[in-house]
């Protein structure tokens, strides 16, 4: 039970933050439409003092109930914003009511502005995916994801069973077209326990930062973790359909062990 | 995502549509106030009577009744199949039983180590309880974990509740194992596939099986201990016994009591269409984000405790399908 035991330090910062005044204005939540008063202190941790505009162009799907809260899907789309500011620059995915809130950051660079990957959650909450266009805009999607109260289900697997040291940074790849049109899928697994360093004893140990480089060292995209994403992450990008038949996946984790891995078609 | 709408289409039409069963309305009124199951046991045949649960999903109206229970009165002494999700069910249930009859109880057999199958045993203490060997330590295992979630589920229903295990572990290698109890001749036998330890009860007095979660009926089978191609033999080796004519009548565990292989063929169905529709996703790189939210056949659609239950299945299974396509080697194109 990876995150037992995390409650109560939750509910004293969410305590804290309903009794800063650092909002003081009429509408507590900032705007927002899911009415969460922890929204206002999330855009400021994701973004600082910009402000998003609230949008269906980014679209945020995720179950209707998180069954296994270790892995909860979740789906992000941006591409309503392709003509707008001069297209997707980053995303940045945070959920409202989780001890970490932030998720991780991704700039799409050459592939779609769209991604599916899994995160823990600790209870029911609101989910936002902040995206910046080229011209410095904010513009932000939500979801409500419901989730039973006591959050996890299943204790992370391979730091259960101390199997994780044996397959750290091996990577899995595949490519599938044909999945959306104009799009070559890539999916992503990289094993890794990703711990929140909410359990005792366990502390964060998780990937930081994954980049995708064709032949010549371009950058295709670059994607920055937090300790929410689910252990082994499975990734799911979206490449034009006009992409290099193989890549290397190249990254690092908080501890400086190395990710380097060949991605073929 | 044309290409997943195709494959759920192509895997429709290769499951024989199987027929659909007519389901009663609850016959129970719960009434969470006095905490009351208000269980109605139901005659099926000579001697033999159903609880029957709403064919649902666990909820606090239906007082998390969702199972049928049963009883046979034998002449010498009750034999009671399944003990319901909770302390209080138990014992509203020997109630139900000694209003029926006088004979004592002699045995209370739990067919499966799933909550609703044995959380009335509280109220059993006194009396022989069985299951397979396997379901007690599972039972023993896994009865906290049970706990925890039928408390945040169900509340109040679940007052006083502790996990108490069958005591009595059927050996497997005793089985198949006939019982002449008063006038029943009962058989027990061991299949598997809903969990790694199936027990259904044959009563060839009176051609009814019980066949605890091995076959639904009108609703989506649950799968946290599934091993679908032995679950899918299983079902096989229940058509066969009712070819050979070894019992007539069906007794699920969730769903309507019928006569015929209807909930067999059913299950089986099931539990075809949701793994190929699990390999197929897989091949075709869907997330399991999208997998959620693809639409389900027309035949499946009306069943009870839709789509929770298909969610939780997909939740559970569907990364091991996406893990074995992500290592299988380079895509079909």
């Amino acid at each position: 039970m990876r995150l037992i035991g995390t409650r109560r330090q939750w509910l004293q910062s969410a305590m804290s933050l309903v009794a800063v005044p650092a909002f003081a204005q009429d509408d507590q939540t900032g705007g927002d439409p899911l009415g969460s008063m922890q929204y206002p202190s999330l855009r400021e941790q994701t973004i600082g003092k910009a402000s998003a505009r609230f949008t269906d162009q980014v679209v945020v799907k995720g179950p209707a109930f998180a069954d296994d809260a270790m892995n909860v899907p979740l789906l992000v789309d941006a591409r309503g914003l392709d003509k707008v500011g001069g297209g997707v620059a980053r995303i940045r995915v945070s959920v409202d009511r989780n001890p970490v809130r932030q998720v991780l950051d991704f700039e799409p660079l050459r592939a779609l502005p769209m991604l599916a990957f899994r995160i823990r959650m600790e209870q029911a909450s609101p989910v936002r995916a902040f995206v910046q266009t080229r011209d410095g805009q904010w513009h932000v999607g939500s979801t409500w994801v419901q989730a039973a109260g006591g959050g996890c289900t299943v204790p992370g697997l391979t730091r259960a069973d101390g199997s994780w040291s044996r397959t750290l940074g091996q990577v899995q790849a595949r490519f599938f077209n044909n999945v959306i049109d104009g799009s070559r899928r890539l999916r992503l697994r990289v094993m890794h326990p990703m711990d929140t360093g909410l359990v005792a004893g366990v502390p964060s140990f998780h990937i930081e930062q994954l980049e995708l480089q064709d032949a010549g060292g371009q950058v295709w995209w670059r994607i920055a973790l937090h300790e929410p994403v689910s252990e082994n992450p499975l990734i799911t990008f979206e490449l034009p359909t006009a992409s290099p038949p193989a890549f290397r996946l190249v990254g690092r984790d908080n501890n400086g062990n190395r990710i380097d891995a060949e991605v073929a078609a | 995502m044309k290409h997943g709408l195709l494959a759920v289409l192509c895997c429709a039409a290769v499951g024989a549509a199987a027929q659909s069963l007519p389901v009663p309305p609850f016959a129970s009124k719960p009434d969470l106030a006095r905490l009351d199951y208000d269980l109605k046991p139901r005659q099926i045949a000579p001697g033999t009577w159903v609880i029957e649960g709403e064919v649902a999903d666990f909820s606090r109206a239906n007082g998390c009744n969702i199972i049928n229970t049963g009883f046979i009165v034998t002449g010498d002494g009750v034999v009671v199949i399944n003990t319901g999700p909770s302390r209080l069910y138990g014992e509203q249930q020997r109630r139900a039983i000694e209003r029926i009859t006088r004979e004592p109880v002699q045995r209370v057999i739990a067919l499966n180590l799933h909550p609703d199958y044995f959380f009335g045993h509280q109220a059993w203490a006194d009396r022989p309880t069985q299951a397979l060997a396997g379901s007690v330590a599972g039972m023993q295992a896994e009865g906290r974990a049970y706990a925890d979630n039928l408390y945040r589920l169900c509340g109040d229903w679940m007052k006083g509740t502790e996990s108490t295990p069958a005591r009595d572990g059927l050996d497997p290698q005793t089985l198949p194992q006939t019982l002449q109890v008063g006038g029943h001749r009962l058989e027990l036998r061991r299949l598997e596939g809903h969990t790694a330890d199936d027990l259904v009860l044959i009563d060839h007095t009176t051609g009814v099986l019980f066949a605890g979660g091995l076959v639904f009926a009108e609703r989506v089978p649950t799968t946290p201990h599934a091993q679908f191609a032995r679950w899918t033999a299983s079902l096989d080796q229940l058509a066969q016994w009712h070819a050979a004519g070894q019992f007539r009548t069906v007794v699920p565990s969730h769903g309507p009591v019928h006569d015929g292989t209807a909930g067999i063929r059913q299950t089986r169905d099931w539990l075809q269409w949701l793994t190929a529709q699990m390999q197929g996703s897989a091949e075709r790189g869907l997330d399991l984000g999208e997998v959620l939210r693809l639409p389900v056949p027309e035949r499946f659609a009306r069943w009870a405790a839709q789509p929770a239950e298909l969610h939780r299945s997909l939740t559970q299974w569907y990364p091991q399908f996406e893990q074995r396509v992500l290592v299988g080697g380079p895509s079909a194109r």
